[in-house]
């Protein structure tokens, strides 16, 4: 009695629900079927790793590769430009965590420190710009600024006495140059977050500070740092979850013939090999083995973070 | 408060850092700027610096009569401003329906769009994908695939959760249903957010070329980065800077450095209006999932 009493009710609710929000399933349509068509449709497609490539069969139908389907990562993992692929990925990103993570903490406590509103401005308008510059321009610019005998920075050192340095065409000096333009385009614009971060520290901790004699330094290493200590944490969570990941612009526009041994990332190996050289199943296995460890980090990462009593990213 | 004698220094010695901060970031469209109006004799002389040399406006009359020049930049002008709409319009539908709590299968839809943030099908999954959608070599290819960025959509999102949702109730209570509060309401208080992401998403079209070196190998499609790309390495490689049409290297250098800057003022002349913006979005970005 009860149920037949409650379900007309029931039904109301429900089709009031519906004819209320009907519109808001029409919007998802579009977005959800961009999400299936462009990344769910090419995740079937990981299984070519594991298969004989054939142009005429569809992926469901390809043969599976030898020795259990991992024949593939066994090719990728003899492969020695793969495996320079690999060193070099991580290597580049090790030196951009070391060097480049902290660079935009350090500057947004020294903008913070800038006395002067104005010129601080006008400071940060100008340190964000190189984060607006494709790499392909930087990459012209840096040909152009540190060329051998040409680039200005080299006829400087020349006038100086000083020796001339192959900043792009010796394999050291790139990897230096690399990290160095790496910093240089995104320090300005990762100090964003740090310094909205800092805004959100309460001022009254400064003024207890100031209080108990802190100088400036003091302030910065009891204050500051500690109330950036979550944003910190955060990003780098983040970072290390992309320590195997691979940007394509900046390594494909940077290098070049002299330093392809130190400039071949995993990007730029899957575009040589899988789009020009045509071998999708092997360079689709490298593709999954970098996702999957991708993800392995930053679960790790994460679940780290939250061990030590912070908050994760998930 | 009465500043002490060491901090007054200290202050001066951060707006040294400040200083020589800004001119590392221009020194090099200084350089750039000053290239591309030399003569080419003192280009091959290596007397440029940071000051141009026999001043001239040869590079750029080149440039702006080169149909191959003024049509990829004008190309590109194209597709950034039809990729912006494009972008800006699915990341609205999409951000919108999933600030509403009380939407069915609202859970399901956000863990489905989130997971493919941490992980992506890789680059040859999505090349084929493409090349059976026949779409390779196509204009589309360089619009529809990265349409929609999961990251800028939970910016957006982030952004719509911080309206009060008494002003969406009230609208209810009017008998406004969900379309007619995002056009009524939320889209006129999001100009801040649409701000951010139309020039994430312009610059993003503009600056990229990865795309079209991947799909595109119709050189009447090519943006501006993708045959700048050519340029730059042209000059190493003598057999392309004969096939892009440099003679005379001193000329090619101007030539390079003016088309550079082509490709950066458009940039440099938008981003500074858009700053107080985008420094929202980017903060709204770095809230938790």
């Amino acid at each position: 009695m009860k149920t037949a009493a409650l379900n007309p009710l029931v039904k109301r609710k429900k089709n009031s629900y519906l004819k209320r929000y009907w519109t808001l399933y029409l919007l998802l349509i579009l977005p959800v079927t961009y999400f299936i068509i462009f990344k769910y449709i090419p995740m079937t497609y990981i299984q070519i790793a594991f298969k004989k490539y054939s142009i005429v069969q569809s992926v469901w139908q390809m043969p599976w590769a030898d020795n259990y389907g991992f024949e593939y990562f066994i090719k990728a993992f003899s492969n020695r430009d793969f495996l320079y692929a690999l060193r070099n990925t991580v290597m580049l990103n090790v030196l951009d965590l070391i060097f480049g993570f902290p660079a935009p903490i350090i500057l947004a406590l020294i903008l913070n420190e800038l006395a002067f509103k104005r010129f601080k401005r006008i400071t940060q308008t100008i340190a964000y710009m190189p984060h607006f510059l494709s790499w392909i321009i930087i990459s012209g610019m840096a040909l152009q600024l540190f060329a051998p005998t040409t680039g200005l920075i080299n006829i400087v050192l020349e006038r100086m006495g000083l020796n001339t340095i192959p900043f792009l065409n010796d394999p050291n000096h790139w990897i230096w140059t690399y990290v160095f333009l790496g910093i240089w385009q995104s320090v300005g614009w990762n100090t964003i977050i740090y310094l909205a971060a800092i805004t959100a520290i309460n001022p009254e901790l400064y003024e207890a500070a100031a209080m108990d004699g802190a100088g400036r330094f003091r302030k910065m290493w009891h204050v500051t740092l500690p109330g950036l200590r979550p944003t910190i944490i955060v990003l780098l969570i983040l970072s290390l979850g992309r320590i195997l990941g691979s940007e394509f612009d900046r390594p494909y526009a940077l290098g070049n013939y002299y330093v392809k041994d130190v400039a071949n990332v995993i990007s730029t190996f899957v575009y040589t090999n899988g789009i020009r050289g045509l071998q999708f199943s092997l360079t689709t296995a490298v593709g999954l083995f970098q996702s999957v460890v991708g993800v392995i980090f930053v679960l790790t990462a994460n679940a780290i973070v939250k061990r030590f009593g912070e908050r994760g990213i998930m | 408060m009465v500043k002490s004698k060491s901090t007054k220094i200290g202050d001066w010695i951060i707006v040294f850092i400040c200083l020589l901060l800004i001119f590392t970031c221009i020194l090099p469209l200084l350089n750039l700027l000053a290239r591309s109006l030399s003569s080419s004799d003192a280009l091959i002389r290596n007397e440029v610096t940071l000051w141009p040399k026999g001043l001239n406006f040869e590079a750029y009359r080149m440039v702006l009569t080169d149909s191959k020049y003024t049509w990829s930049l004008l190309w590109t002008a194209i597709l950034t401003i039809i990729c912006t709409f494009v972008s800006l319009f699915m990341t609205t539908i999409c951000a919108y329906p999933l600030t509403y709590d009380k939407l069915k299968g609202r859970r399901l839809f956000n863990a489905m769009i989130i997971f493919t943030m941490y992980f992506n099908p890789g680059t040859i999954p999505t090349y084929l994908l493409l090349k059976n959608l026949g779409w390779l070599n196509k204009p589309i290819v360089l619009i529809i695939p990265y349409c929609l960025s999961v990251f800028n959509m939970i910016i957006m999102r982030s952004y719509f959760y911080n309206i009060p949702e008494s002003l969406r109730e009230s609208a209810e209570m009017d008998g406004a249903g969900p379309l007619r509060i995002l056009v009524s309401i939320y889209l006129p208080m999001s100009t801040p957010v649409i701000a951010t992401l139309a020039l994430f998403y312009a610059v993003g079209r503009w600056n990229g070329f990865s795309d079209a070196l991947m799909y595109m190998n119709d050189r009447k499609y090519y943006p501006i980065q993708l045959l700048l790309y050519n340029i730059i390495n042209s000059l190493q490689n003598i057999e392309v800077a004969t096939q892009e049409g440099f003679s005379r290297p001193g000329l090619a250098e101007s030539l390079k450095a003016a088309t550079v800057m082509f490709a950066t003022v458009p940039i440099l002349l938008v981003y500074p209006w858009l700053q107080k913006y985008f420094i929202t979005g980017v903060t709204l970005g770095a809230i938790k999932e």
